[in-house]
Order: C-alpha cells, then sequence, then structure tokens
C-alpha cells in the first residue's frame, strides 16, 4: 500500500469509527429521553396490544381534558391539581408553578412528567393549545366520544380557579378560548 | 380588483417561471444563444410579477378588504397599519406568497449579479432556479391561493392577527428567514448546474460561495431573530426549545455553515468537490423537508399553520422530486469528478474536513429527534416526545471537540503544516485563554468545575485563538496599522463570525448554567430575593390597549438598598382574537437579564409571577449578530466581485492560508 492509500485508508476509518460512535451514542441518548404518551384511560388500562402499564417513576407525558371542577389550587403557594379525562377513568396531575395562559377546565391539555403512583402524575411542564390539534391523532379519536362543551358556556368553572372560590369580579385575562380557533402560522 | 390583479401577476410569474424552466435549458444543451439569453429578462419580469402581487395582497390588508378570505381571518380594521402589513405573511397562504417573492428575487439578483459567468452556465443555473419557481409558484396559484375571495357571503369584521405576531420581531423574522431558507435555492442551482456541466473547478466555487454566504447570513439572522421574539414574546424565558419548526431551521442552518466551509476548501484548493456538490444539494433540500414538515402538519409546534393533507403531500412530492433528481444526476456525473490537489493528515483541508463531520453529525442529532417520533408513531409504537436533554446533552458532546478544533483551525496551513512552529503561538494562546476564563469565574462568580467553566474555557479558546490569530497576521502584513487594510475582508469576516461563535458558547453555557428562575405567588406590597435582587410588587391595574385589555403589574427592582429598575409587565387579552398574550418585562445588560412574566390572577387578590434573572443570555443573540457581521464583512470582499479575467491567477497567490 503507498503511503497515500494508507493515509486515505486511516482518514476512512477514523471518519467510520467517529460517526458509528456518534449514532451509537445518539441511539443511547435517544432511548433516555423518549417520553410516550399515553391518555388517562391508557395510563389506567394499559397501552397497546400488550396493555402495557407505566411504572410509578417513569417519565411520560399525559393528554387529555381538565375535568370540570377539579381545579385545586393551593393557598399560598402555587402548588395545584386537577384530574384529567378522556373515555374512561380520570387521572390526577400535580404541577408546581404557572399554568399556561390557555390553561382552562373543560379544555383539552398535555402534561409531561412522572408517574408517582397508578393515577397520579408529578408534572414538571404543563402545556396548553387552543386547538386539538395539539394532541395526536389517536388521542383525538379517543375524545371525540366526549361531548366538546365551548368553553364560554362554562365560564364561573373556566375562570381557573376552584368553582367556589370564583370571584364575581371577572379577571379580563381569564377569558376563554373558542376550541375551533386556529392558530395562524409563524414561519414554514 | 387589486386581489385579481395580484392573482393575475402571480399567474403571469407562473407563466414565465415556467418559459425560464425550459427556454435557457433547451439554449444550453443546443447551443440557441438566443434562447440562453432569454434567461436574464425572464427572471427579472418573473420577479417583477410576484413583486406586484404581493403588492397587491398588502394592499387588500391595508384596505381591510375582508372580501378576501386571508384578509379577513388574519387582520382586523383596529390592527395598526405595520401589522396589517406582516399579517400579509401571517398565514399559510401569505408567507407561501412571500417564499414564492422571496425566490424570484433571488432569481433576479443572480441574473443581474453573474455578468462574469459564462452564458452558458448563467442559462442553466437560471433554469434550475426557474424549475423550483415553476414547483412554488403552481403551489402557491393552485393549492394555497392568496386571493381566494368569500363573496357573496364576506364579514364586516376581520378576525385579528395572533396576538403572537404582533410584535416588531415578527415583521423582520419570517423576511429574513425565507430570504435565507431560499437562498440556498441558489447554492442549489449553482451545483447543479456544475453538475450538468460536468464541470468542476475552483472558479465554480467562487461563484456559488457568495451566494452561499449571503443565504447563510440570512438564515443566521432570522433564527437570531426567532429566538429573541420567542424569548420576549412566549413567556417562558426560553431563547431555545427544540421545538420540531426551530430545528427545521436550524438543519439547513448547519448544513450551510458545513458547505460554506467546504467550499472555501473547493475554491482554495480544488477539492473535497464532490462533497461540496452533495452539501448544497443537502441544504436546499432541507429547506425543502423544513417547508413540508411546517406545512403539512405532520409535526406539531407552535409554529405550524392549519394543516391541509394535500398541500403537504404536494410539498412532499415535490421535496422527492428535488432530491431524487439531484441525486439521480449526481450519480451520472459525479464519478468523472476527481480532485487533484494531495494534503498531509495536518493540513486545513482535514481540520474543515473534521469541522463538517461535526456539523453533520449535529445535523444528523436534529434530523433524528425531530423525525424520530414520526416514524414511531407511523409504525404503530406509540405517540412519543423527545426530550429536550437529548438535544442538550448530544450538542455537549459534540461543541467540545468541535470548540477545540475551531479554536486551532485558522493556525494551520492548506496541504501541510509542520507541529513545531505552532506549538509556541498555541501555548500563549492556551495559556491567555485559561487566564481569561478562569480569571473571570474566579474575580465574578467563584471558581467552580461547571458547564459555566467549560464554556467559558471554550469561548476564550476560540475566541482568543481567532485574535490572536489576526493580530499575528497583521504583524505579517506590515504593522497592524498597514495590515488592516491588506488583510483580506474574508478572513476578518471569517475572524469575526468565529468570535462570535465563541461569544454564542459563553452565553449559552453561562445561562444555562447560572440563570435562577422561581416562579412566585405574590400580593401587592410582596418582595421576593433573587441573588442580589430584590423585586417588589408594587401595583396591578387594568390595561386599555387598541385592540386588547388585561392587566399590568408593575415592580420596582433593589439591589443592596439602591434602586435597578422599574419593571412593567403585561397580561394582554386581545378581544377579537380571545386570546391571552403575556408581555414580559425585560431589564437588559450585558452580563445580564432581568425578566418578569405576569401569570394568572389568584384569590387573594394575589398574582403569580414568574421571576428570572439570567446572566449572559445577551451574549446568544450577540454571537449570532457577530456571526451574520462576519458574513456581510465575507461577503464584501472584492475577490468575489472580480471580472473572469483575475480568475486565471493561480490559486496560490490569493490563498490567505499559506502563511500561518
Amino acid at each position: 500500500m503507498n503511503p497515500r492509500r494508507k493515509q486515505r485508508l486511516l482518514a476512512v476509518s477514523a471518519m467510520l469509527l467517529l460517526l458509528g460512535g456518534a449514532v451509537a451514542a445518539m441511539l443511547y441518548a435517544l432511548q433516555e429521553n423518549v417520553d410516550l404518551f399515553y391518555t388517562p384511560s391508557q395510563l389506567v388500562d394499559g397501552l397497546g396490544k400488550d396493555k402495557v402499564k407505566p411504572v410509578p417513576g417513569q417519565r411520560l407525558r399525559i393528554g387529555g381534558m381538565v375535568v370540570k371542577g377539579s381545579v385545586k389550587r393551593d393557598e399560598h403557594s402555587l402548588k395545584v391539581s386537577f384530574d384529567l379525562v378522556d373515555t374512561g377513568p380520570t387521572v390526577t396531575v400535580t404541577y408546581e408553578g404557572i399554568l399556561p395562559d390557555l390553561f382552562r377546565e373543560g379544555q383539552g391539555i398535555v402534561a409531561q412528567g412522572t408517574l408517582i403512583d397508578a393515577t397520579t402524575i408529578a408534572a414538571t411542564e404543563v402545556l396548553a393549545k387552543h386547538d386539538e390539534e395539539y394532541m395526536p391523532p389517536e388521542v383525538a379519536e379517543a375524545m371525540k366520544g366526549i361531548k366538546h362543551v365551548a368553553p364560554s358556556k362554562t365560564y364561573p368553572a373556566a375562570a381557573g380557579y376552584q368553582p367556589k372560590a370564583a370571584s364575581p369580579a371577572e379577571p379580563v385575562s381569564a377569558d376563554v378560548q373558542p376550541a375551533q380557533q386556529q392558530p395562524a402560522g409563524v414561519q414554514p | 380588483m387589486m386581489p385579481e390583479i395580484g392573482q393575475l401577476a402571480l399567474t403571469f410569474a407562473f407563466g414565465l417561471s415556467a418559459l425560464l424552466a425550459t427556454f435557457p435549458l433547451y439554449g444550453s444543451f443546443t447551443g440557441h444563444q438566443r434562447a440562453l439569453l432569454m434567461a436574464k429578462p425572464l427572471a427579472i419580469g418573473m420577479f417583477l410579477f410576484s413583486a406586484l402581487a404581493m403588492g397587491c395582497l398588502i394592499y387588500a390588508f391595508l384596505q381591510n378588504d375582508f372580501t378576501v378570505i386571508n384578509v379577513a381571518s388574519n387582520s382586523s380594521s383596529i390592527l395598526p397599519w405595520y401589522y396589517q402589513i406582516t399579517a400579509s405573511f401571517g398565514s399559510h397562504e401569505g408567507s407561501m406568497l412571500l417564499w414564492v417573492t422571496m425566490l424570484t428575487l433571488w432569481t433576479a439578483l443572480v441574473a443581474c449579479f453573474s455578468k462574469s459567468l459564462p452564458l452558458l452556465m448563467q442559462g442553466r443555473i437560471l433554469a434550475v432556479l426557474g424549475i423550483i419557481c415553476v414547483g412554488f409558484t403552481a403551489f402557491s396559484l393552485f393549492m394555497s391561493n392568496p386571493f381566494a375571495r368569500s363573496l357573496p357571503f364576506y364579514p364586516v369584521e376581520g378576525r385579528d392577527l395572533n396576538p403572537l405576531l404582533q410584535d416588531f420581531g415578527m415583521i423582520v423574522h419570517p423576511p429574513l428567514l425565507y430570504l435565507g431558507y431560499v437562498g440556498f435555492a441558489v447554492s442549489f442551482a449553482f451545483a447543479i448546474a456544475a453538475l450538468l456541466g460536468g464541470k468542476f473547478d475552483s472558479t465554480w466555487a467562487r461563484w456559488a460561495r457568495p451566494w452561499t454566504l449571503a443565504a447563510w447570513l440570512f438564515l443566521t439572522l432570522g433564527i437570531m431573530l426567532g429566538s429573541w421574539w420567542a424569548y420576549n414574546e412566549l413567556g417562558w424565558g426560553g431563547w431555545w426549545f427544540w421545538d420540531p419548526v426551530e430545528n427545521a431551521s436550524f438543519m439547513p442552518w448547519l448544513v450551510g455553515t458545513a458547505l460554506l466551509h467546504s467550499l472555501a476548501v473547493t475554491e482554495k484548493r480544488g477539492t473535497f468537490k464532490s462533497w461540496t456538490v452533495l452539501l448544497a444539494i443537502a441544504a436546499f433540500s432541507l429547506s425543502l423537508m423544513g417547508a413540508f414538515l411546517v406545512r403539512s402538519g405532520v409535526l406539531v409546534s407552535v409554529h405550524s399553520f392549519a394543516s391541509d393533507p394535500s398541500r403537504g403531500l404536494y410539498l412532499l412530492a415535490f421535496l422527492l422530486l428535488v432530491v431524487g433528481g439531484s441525486l439521480f444526476l449526481y450519480a451520472l456525473r459525479m464519478n468523472a469528478v476527481r480532485s487533484q490537489s494531495r494534503y498531509q493528515l495536518f493540513s486545513r483541508e482535514v481540520l474543515l474536513w473534521g469541522n463538517n463531520v461535526f456539523l453533520l453529525t449535529a445535523t444528523l442529532v436534529v434530523f433524528l429527534g425531530t423525525l424520530y417520533p414520526l416514524f414511531h408513531k407511523e409504525l404503530g409504537l406509540g405517540s412519543i416526545s423527545i426530550g429536550e436533554p437529548f438535544f442538550n446533552q448530544l450538542f455537549y458532546y459534540l461543541v467540545i471537540p468541535f470548540s477545540l478544533l475551531l479554536g486551532l483551525g485558522p493556525w494551520v496551513r492548506w496541504k501541510q503544516q509542520s507541529l513545531p512552529p505552532l506549538l509556541k503561538p498555541l501555548t500563549l494562546v492556551l495559556i491567555g485563554a485559561l487566564t481569561l476564563a478562569l480569571g473571570y469565574m474566579s474575580l465574578t462568580i467563584g471558581f467552580a468545575a461547571n458547564l459555566a467553566l467549560l464554556g467559558l474555557l471554550l469561548g476564550a479558546w476560540v475566541g482568543w485563538s481567532a485574535i490572536v490569530e489576526v493580530w499575528q497576521r497583521l504583524q505579517q502584513l506590515g504593522g497592524v496599522g498597514a495590515g488592516i487594510s491588506r488583510l483580506q475582508l474574508s478572513h476578518w469576516g471569517m475572524t469575526i463570525a468565529h468570535i462570535g461563535f465563541a461569544v454564542l458558547v459563553i452565553g449559552v453555557a453561562m445561562t444555562k448554567t447560572l440563570s435562577v428562575e422561581k416562579d412566585v405567588r405574590m400580593k401587592i406590597g410582596d418582595t421576593v430575593q433573587l441573588n442580589e435582587y430584590d423585586f417588589t410588587l408594587s401595583d396591578v391595574y387594568a390595561l386599555n390597549g387598541p385592540n386588547y385589555g388585561g392587566q399590568a403589574a408593575e415592580l420596582e427592582v433593589y439591589s443592596a438598598g439602591e434602586k435597578v429598575t422599574h419593571l412593567h409587565a403585561e397580561k394582554r387579552f386581545y378581544a377579537l382574537q380571545k386570546t391571552v398574550m403575556t408581555e414580559a418585562a425585560v431589564h437588559a445588560r450585558l452580563s445580564r437579564d432581568l425578566y418578569v412574566a405576569l401569570g394568572e390572577e389568584l384569590p387573594g387578590p394575589s398574582w403569580a409571577l414568574r421571576i428570572y434573572v439570567k446572566p449572559f443570555v445577551r451574549w446568544i443573540w450577540l454571537g449570532g449578530l457577530l456571526m451574520a457581521l462576519g458574513g456581510l464583512i465575507a461577503l464584501l470582499d472584492p475577490r468575489y466581485r472580480r471580472r473572469q479575467s483575475s480568475a486565471a491567477i493561480p490559486p496560490a497567490v490569493q490563498s490567505e492560508g499559506q502563511h500561518a
């Protein structure tokens, strides 16, 4: 082998080694960071044909409708808990922090967090959007059975706090969002 | 009337692009000079007509012509006039027309500024651009008509622009980003034209380089502005979310950066040719893929447009056609191309090759992370999401070797470099960087072995190395005074862009490590302490804007008894869109941002507030700006504007890296 060829071989094998290492690292990191998506009934009954249930401590995403009247706030901190439902059982989500602007009772949200016990999730992030597009199609499919009451019709309960605590002085900011609203896009 | 003129103008643009796609190409194979000469007027005409169409759309928005569906659903009569203009590209249809306008603008610019190119090459490049224009004008015309009317039943008031888009950042972000995206079409056209002719030399690379630089420069600015906009408008204080659409713009940027560096090798050394062509194809294909991802609705993000499967299908077909066609051509022609030049293992070529490997690995990371959830779902394995840690972790591993190489790169000669002469200056750079990083850290925030230290070290290494390298080169060129004007502009550009990268790395590492973020519940008069700052909520009152209401909070910030600033955060409620928007209050300094966002009102009455102290967050955008500035300076290098005759000078004379 002439020196030039030898060098080429070295370069090519170095590249292959680097690429191989990179791909391996990537797949490993991917494995670590994949969060499965559940709906409340999938969480309780298990996912897919084999009915695989998540184990406590597992990171996951959950998406469903916020049960009306289930939002409970701590009086002195930003701790909050609420129930989610799709077609069957409900699960409870706890969260500490500021809920997104579009969080409403009776509306679909997605929470990212860890499973505490069979029906409780401690959320690290709560996402809300004003259209169902945010949810994967199968969730929308699962939730088709639910009557989608326009949140404006449930205003006192949808104001964001415990139903009893909802003051008559309505905060302008806590108004509601029709569910069919499409967001305009920003960029490709 | 005006919308119909716009429609007609777009139809003419479509017709002209169809002519541009065929005539010059036909001429280039049959040797018809007239057909080749048609390219320039066709390209300019195509641009004029699509600009006219865009003008008509903007006019319809300014006139509140709610009979046009696009206007009715994205504007309103109470919207300020400048947002009425920007609303014209706030929707899918309008942004597609903007895209077409930008594409034809690039085509017209290529037609005007390529006098130095041989006629044959000119014709081919413009024809390839014409083919792409056909694809997009047809899409705009037949699949997403921005001028569609809702007559005879039209609303008396529009639905208003999405409040998220009512911001200065939104006025400039999309046009810049599109200029970048679409600009890679020019690099692509250069590559395809060269493949058609089968001729690749350093002249070709010198032609393609300024266009690639320009596209890259706009894409950099666009992405940076988008990040700044998200920070101010989304109320989370985040500057990058690894959102699928951000990723869609980041991938062409990464490949575009690799392409710039690979083009440098092709121009200076006449090698890496097939690689450069492949990168040019990849950069544009990724731009197209971004368009497909966003507009088809297969991925969901804050950015996505209302989806329509047929549009997605069209774009997918177009993407496959472009990728498939160009790769087929590549396979046919590329085996004939040989690189003549040789280089040793320790040389600038190999280091730039390293740069490309890391940039492409980064692209692969982003690609996998963005598309994996899609495949996972399509394969029936359930819906998943890829967490931010995936991207952060892998970029962390990639940035370290990348930065180390980057600090070394400009010192190393083309072809071959022996190590001993470099040892002394590099040791000095290393000592300087260590002193800077460790010194700064222990003097201000105290020494700690964390990400911030790593970022400072890498940033100081890259930045200091770039500065010393220029300094040393100035000395060689006859002292600092004389050297400043003698040093090539492209070298200045490179140095500034590299310093920009260093600033960016420092900004990201410092912000990630040292940010203090707190969500608190406050009553009026309450005080919260973050680092050395005391935030006192002094008042909350009702807002009354032109097209919004809501609440505003006033905060006083004190540090050690001294007043720092007064912050005014808003939570707006837009009546027509029935949307809530957070207008964060930001007090910006080079070393830190104070950031307050108003959350919801809680019983008490008290308010949820998000309060952040974010050190060095400005550095992230400053770094991006510096990179773009570097690109601009390099673009101004006179060698790109020299006539063809001067291309006869052997590359060795012009080459900048011969004397390290």
